[in-house]
């Protein structure tokens, strides 16, 4: 097990880092946050441009950077500490990993190289209304017709279902689970944009009546959408642990500099515990994440207990640093111009986002033999 | 030509296999075989001719003078068997490396090697009725006479003082300095006359601590450790190898883990309850997420990178961990953990498990000490105004000091 980043890897975040403190300043993410589309397309395609972030665990063969899944934990965690709104965890992680753990060749040649290159946005449409993300429960179906499948249903939580170019739809072709390939401006379909709470980031609802699909070759359809969930997963535990991070710097920068009583309010115990608490919250979740990041290049019969594992904690983990964060701050942390409610916000739609912290402990449960 | 480490680690798992107990895995509750004192040392002894103790301490003075790596590789190894781990921590985890870090010459060359055979067993003397957390107000006095000093006080929390031949004792040289600056380090033999050991009965209903009682007891100049006067700075040093000791350990925890309450559960038919199931999840994540911390530190090391304070951050989540997984065996057990038939051990266990958790958050410096440390040398937040810090000793109002007049 090795839990420890290579110097590579310390140069990979440290040029993410810098390329995001540049081109998308919380000012920055402000503004974009208010306009319709919800994400700043210049800087995506720079980001494919300048760092080939969107292809960093998709394979050479099909344009990608051909690294794993620490490198990608890594992106995520810088973009999950500057809270860039952008269709990343939608295309490059949830769309992506699903187009690789299927069997169809010809898929991951035509649509993942131009996924890897930010070219074509897409994203994971499994979740529906009263069911999970694991597929146990699609109520979606697609039946052919003489033209082709056809997909009847609807869609929830759908990542930028809004901004995707391609679909990837979870459906039921009969007794089998399948993954379908829809157009984003297909007719037949109804995209409609949720009200969030995580103001960062765009979910939609997608409404099916007879849309036009193309199958994707899978032999075994909930292995890959389980395989996919828990890479995802990981990632978005990187997230996570990159926004508590920044929740835990911004805290310990106010209890220094902000004075009551005569004194910075970080002299007071009862301040100061609460950040020692914080800081404890961080670095188990970095050693959880490692681990799991690890467990998803190197040891992937590891992977489903470590996913579940990573998600648990650092959901938690996250909310709980966000939410004392607004404590630390007091009055100020409440108000909207003060950036704490935003990591808040993404706290808990991410802790609930693919499956929330119950359904993921029994499915640790499960996956541990228990 | 040295040993690689794979040779190294190989010799250690044969010696181990054919010469220490294993770990019982039937035993749910995971209580480890109680040694004596007798073949604890005997077995010590052995362990440092096989040239398996003081793996990483230097040659000079009976170390084996490999690095920390072949002593993790050993440890790792050792994880599956019981070895005599408490009457020696303590000299082992602190008293030795305080010595190495500070002693003389004279002092390394006749304590360590001994201390490393087990022939000689080390205890701890700081903490005093009045000097717990705020162990710099303590009132053990050392009063010069001619080329040694007499040490008069009493320290209190003191394990394995029953069977110690040495303690390293902090002592007040000088009331009239401020209470950090007037402290001096000694090695004491406690067997001079004029020490006493009480076994202090804890509420577990068993006696881990002791009270020592000094009562005149002389000690030569050559036992002090460091400086006259310097014992504060001598304390911290020995005091971040303890939160390191206590907190780094990858060692899989004992008695009320995931793995233990896991099978209790399903001994019990309660495997399949969605609630119960829940708590176990739960249990994982915390215990996985203190484990590899744990492993992160000592892999970080590996790569230089000294531990230092975040010591505490495994120390202050290990306790939080023990009351939790305590707290899950007793919602387990229900009724079974408040009465249970007189002649049930492994019930009994359970309750001690229930009742050694709070012991976690205070031994080796309370949760609210290590979250201090944390706060003020981890993120670097101011320290409270210290109201007692520039003020001699004697003027103070500490223990059974009543201090001065002044406010």
């Amino acid at each position: 097990m090795n839990l420890v980043l290579t110097e590579e890897q310390e140069e990979l975040r440290a040029s993410v880092r810098r390329f995001l403190n540049d081109r998308s300043p919380m000012s920055r993410v402000r503004q974009v946050i208010e306009t319709p589309e919800g994400y700043d397309r210049a800087l995506w395609d720079r980001m494919a441009a300048d760092l080939s972030l969107q292809g960093m665990a998709v394979p050479d063969t099909w344009g990608g950077a051909g690294f794993g899944q620490v490198e990608m934990s890594i992106v995520m965690e810088e973009l999950g500490r500057a809270l860039v709104p952008s269709p990343f965890l939608a295309s490059a992680v949830l769309a992506s990993n699903a187009l690789l753990a299927l069997d169809d060749e010809d898929a991951k040649r035509e649509l993942l190289p131009s996924i890897a290159d930010g070219r074509t946005i897409a994203t994971l449409a499994a979740a529906e209304d009263g069911g999970g993300w694991d597929g146990t429960e699609v109520a979606t179906t697609a039946a052919l017709d003489g033209e082709g499948w056809r997909l009847h249903g609807t869609k929830t939580l759908v990542v930028d279902g809004l901004n995707a170019d391609l679909l990837v739809v979870v459906a039921r072709a009969g007794d089998e689970l399948g993954f379908f390939i829809v157009e984003g401006d297909a007719p037949y379909l109804n995209r409609t944009k949720l009200a969030g709470l995580d103001l960062a980031r765009q979910l939609a609802s997608l409404e099916f009546s007879g849309t036009a699909a193309r199958r994707l070759v899978s032999e075994y359809a909930a292995g890959a959408l389980s395989r996919a969930l828990d890479l995802s997963s990981v990632a978005l535990a990187a997230e996570q642990l990159g926004g508590l991070e920044h929740c835990l710097d911004t805290s310990v920068d106010y209890a220094k500099a902000r004075a009551q009583f005569g004194r910075p309010i970080g002299s007071f115990q009862a301040v100061k515990h609460l950040c020692a608490d914080m800081h404890v919250a961080m670095e188990l979740a970095r050693s959880v994440l490692r681990y799991a990041a690890w467990a998803a290049d190197e040891a992937p019969e590891e992977l489903p207990a470590a996913a579940a594992l990573a998600r648990a904690y650092c959901s938690e983990a996250f909310f709980k640093v966000a939410a004392d964060t607004i404590q630390v701050h007091g009055g100020i942390g409440f108000i909207w111009e003060h950036d704490a409610h935003l990591y808040y916000r993404r706290a808990k739609s991410s802790e609930l986002l693919i499956g929330g912290p119950v359904q993921v402990r029994e499915q640790l449960a499960q996956r541990l033999g228990v | 030509m040295p040993e690689a480490l794979n040779d190294f680690r190989n010799r250690a798992r044969a010696w181990l296999g054919a010469n220490a107990p294993r770990r019982s895995d039937d035993d749910a509750t995971g209580v480890p075989r109680r040694w004596d004192l007798d073949s604890a040392r005997a077995f010590q002894a052995e362990l440092h001719d096989a040239g398996l103790a003081g793996i990483a301490w230097p040659t000079a003075y009976g170390g084996q003078g490999m690095t920390p790596a072949e002593q993790r590789a050993f440890d790792e190894e050792a994880r599956d068997f019981d070895l005599p781990g408490e009457f020696f921590s303590i000299g082992m985890g602190m008293c030795g490396p305080t010595i190495l870090d500070l002693g003389t010459e004279e002092q390394k060359a006749r304590y360590i090697r001994p201390l490393l055979r087990g022939e000689e067993v080390w205890c701890q003397l700081f903490s005093e009725p009045g000097a717990g957390s705020d162990v710099a107000s303590l009132q053990t006095r050392a009063v010069k006479d001619g080329d040694g000093w007499l040490v008069s006080g009493q320290k209190v929390w003191t394990s394995v003082a029953r069977y110690a031949d040495f303690g390293a004792l902090i002592a007040r040289t000088d009331p009239d300095r401020p209470k950090h600056d007037g402290i001096t380090m000694f090695v004491v033999d406690m067997h001079a006359p004029g020490v006493t050991v009480r076994p202090l009965r804890d509420m577990t209903g068993g006696a881990t601590f002791n009270e020592v009682f000094f009562d005149g007891v002389r000690v030569p100049d050559r036992n002090v450790v460091g400086e006259v006067d310097g014992g504060w700075a001598a304390s911290i040093r020995m005091l971040m190898h303890e939160r390191v000791s206590i907190g780094g350990s990858t060692r899989p925890r004992r008695g009320a883990t995931f793995g233990s309450l896991s099978k209790l559960a399903r001994s019990r038919g309660m495997d399949g309850d969605p609630v119960v199931r829940q708590r176990l999840a739960e249990l994982y994540v915390r215990e996985r997420a203190v484990h590899l911390f744990g492993t992160r530190l000592a892999q970080e090391a590996r790569h230089g990178r000294n531990p230092g304070s975040r010591g505490s951050v495994g120390k202050l989540a290990g306790a939080e961990l023990a009351r939790f997984s305590a707290g899950v065996a007793a919602e387990l057990l229900g009724g079974d953990a408040i009465a249970w038939d007189s002649t049930d051990r492994e019930a009994a266990r359970w309750a001690a498990a229930v009742l050694s958790a709070p012991a976690a958050a205070i031994a080796g410096g309370s949760n609210e000490v290590q979250r201090n440390i944390i706060g003020e040398r981890v993120l670097g937040l101011p320290k409270e105004p210290q109201v007692d810090r520039d003020v001699p000793f004697r003027e103070l109002r500490v223990g059974t000091q009543a201090g001065a007049s002044r406010q």
